[in-house]
């Protein structure tokens, strides 16, 4: 028990350390990053990227139903 | 109807995969090959002990890690925008492209961000064995990563290994050994990656050659000229390759795409590579599209026959005998792959009401019908002709794949010239004289991003009309939303990628002005 609390702390310690001393670089890379995943998940997700099938139809039943119907009205002249 | 089709809408939701696509894969490539050299540069530290090869795997470390940061995670708005804009696709493809990008995403996260760790905090904390291999196994999971997505898109180009559940209305994976081993995937995986090996070269030559240019870091420049060089020329050359075969795969399982960018109309023994070209609209037709001629072309004869079968006597297809059919030489009419998927989506609908009015007897009959291997084999395989309006809507746009692919095959000659020249001035220790060529090699950077994006536009546009060949138009594929929506986030999407990439590149140029720390 002793062996793995001193594994985790030291993993701890390492990305801590790794943190705290990183570059200029390193650091206007994560504000970035940060930035970058708010917005994709936050906002164009939320907002503009809904699942239509997951959102529109309660059940895998319906949503094939709605497949199905895309299939078979997408047809020619031959309807 | 087909024609009852928004196409704004299509178009918008095509344009704004596209763009989201094209941005992505500026960011990709760089990280398949710089991760390699990276690990090339750090064992011949870990080999030499030389302080001077650490400082220079960590400058290029450092630039991998910009390029990672800003890059890492712009796929995912694709996925996002599987399930709002292609839905009934990501539906209709089922778990053929869950499985692969389960495993894409598990790799990524797992082995690439705990090594990554290890790769930059790592230093002077771990053993430089343990770091070494870190960094490999950073350089193999970002390879590998890759070739989870090209799994999925190569199924998109010869859809294998799955039957499809009237049930369900999906495709479901029934031997996911043909998924991961279809011929398409493994030229895609081999060309693909090669394809950012060599770009990664030519932007650690390019960077080199700017240090040269400017008298600074000579050391650190010759040495990571040297690597990049033959690292470079083996890429290229594999790329040229890999090129190759992935034709004579294309020539099989997308015969309209080769002739297309070949802007082969008739089909034809001894059959002439066209090495360049200009084409003008002809006064013939093909149906109500008109066939390109070409204004001037440079070829080599009997070289297409060649390479697509071996020898100068084997047929090659034409788009002409592709869409009209060639009985003898066994190409059914376009027309008749119609008559086919419509037969197969009468089937559908025969199940869509056998199923309404609960007729058990009937269900279990066409769900036998469609497991059954001579009716995919000969009817279901052409499902998404169903959705034609005409014959000729089965050609892609034929000047687009024309100028895509040869504009890349004679980047890709350009590129095992500038590598090879690099190499020969670099063991005559000349290569400071010639500052032409540091010009060259400093201008060539972006090269090989407009090669691959070339690649990409040739692969997607040539599959046209078909989102899954042959089984499912783009048209069937969209969803039905409000075009003012797509239009919206590709505004946002055009504006965060674009300042994502200057943001890359201002913090890169500002690093390389810096140059390696001492």
């Amino acid at each position: 028990m002793k062996s793995v609390f001193s594994f985790v702390t030291r993993i701890f310690l390492f990305y801590y350390d790794g943190f705290s001393n990183m570059s200029w670089w390193g650091k206007r890379v994560w504000i970035i990053i940060l930035i970058k995943l708010f917005i994709m998940f936050a906002i164009l997700k939320v907002f503009f990227f809904p699942d239509f099938l997951s959102k529109k139809y309660d059940n895998d039943t319906q949503r094939s139903e709605y497949v199905m119907d895309q299939l078979l009205n997408s047809s020619n002249e031959h309807d | 109807m087909i024609e009852n089709v928004d196409l704004t809408l299509v178009d918008w939701s095509r344009a704004q995969f596209a763009l989201t696509a094209i941005y992505h894969w500026l960011f990709v490539p760089l990280t398949l090959g710089l991760s390699f050299l990276i690990a090339i540069m750090e064992t011949i530290y870990v080999r030499t002990g030389r302080e001077e090869w650490k400082r220079l795997t960590r400058f290029w470390m450092t630039l991998f890690g910009i390029n990672f940061a800003i890059g890492v995670a712009t796929g995912i708005i694709l996925e996002f925008e599987f399930g709002t804009n292609w839905s009934s696709y990501s539906w209709f493809v089922g778990d053929i492209f869950g499985a692969p990008l389960a495993i894409e995403g598990i790799l990524a996260f797992f082995l690439e961000s705990t090594f990554i760790a290890v790769m930059f905090f790592g230093w002077n904390k771990v053993g430089k064995k343990f770091h070494l291999a870190s960094t490999w196994l950073v350089a193999v999971g970002a390879n590998l990563s890759a070739l989870w997505i090209l799994v999925a898109n190569a199924w998109m180009q010869n859809p294998v290994g799955m039957i499809f559940n009237p049930e369900t209305a999906r495709n479901e994976m029934i031997n996911f050994w043909e998924v991961l081993f279809n011929p398409v995937a493994v030229d895609k995986f081999l060309h693909t990656i090669s394809s950012g090996f060599l770009l990664a070269s030519m932007f650690v030559l390019g960077i080199s050659a700017w240090y040269l240019l400017k008298k600074r870091e000579e050391w650190l420049a010759k040495r990571s000229i040297l690597i990049a060089a033959i690292f470079g020329l083996f890429s290229a050359l594999l790329v040229a390759y890999t090129g190759d075969t992935s034709a004579r795969t294309l020539a099989k399982v997308q015969p309209v795409k080769f002739a297309a960018f070949e802007a082969l109309y008739d089909g034809k023994e001894d059959a002439g590579l066209v090495m360049a070209g200009f084409l003008k609209d002809s006064d013939n037709r093909i149906g109500q599209n008109n066939i390109k001629d070409f204004v001037f072309r440079i070829e080599i004869p009997g070289f297409l026959s060649v390479m697509t079968g071996g020898n100068r006597d084997t047929w090659v297809a034409g788009i002409k005998d592709l869409v009209n059919g060639n009985p003898e030489q066994g190409l059914l009419a376009v027309r008749e792959k119609m008559e086919r998927g419509n037969l197969a989506k009468d089937l559908l609908l025969d199940y869509k009401r056998a199923r309404s009015v609960n007729d058990t007897k009937h269900i279990e009959t066409l769900k036998e019908i469609f497991r059954d291997k001579d009716f995919i084999d000969s009817y279901f395989r052409y499902f998404g002709y169903a959705s034609l309006g005409r014959p000729e809507d089965a050609i892609p746009n034929v000047p687009i794949a024309f100028y895509s692919f040869h504009l890349m095959v004679i980047l890709g000659f350009f590129f095992i010239l500038v590598f090879a020249l690099a190499l020969y001035y670099l063991f005559r220790d000349s290569l400071t004289r010639h500052r032409w060529f540091l010009w060259i090699a400093l201008f060539s950077i972006p090269l090989p991003y407009i090669a691959g994006e070339l690649g990409w536009v040739l692969a997607e546009m040539g599959r046209q009309p078909w989102i899954i060949q042959d089984l499912m138009a783009v048209n069937t594929a969209v969803t039905q939303i409000d075009p003012g929506a797509v239009k919206t986030t590709f505004i946002l999407f055009a504006v965060m990628f674009t300042v994502l990439l200057f943001t890359e590149i201002s913090i890169m140029i500002r690093q390389i002005k810096i140059g390696p720390k001492h």
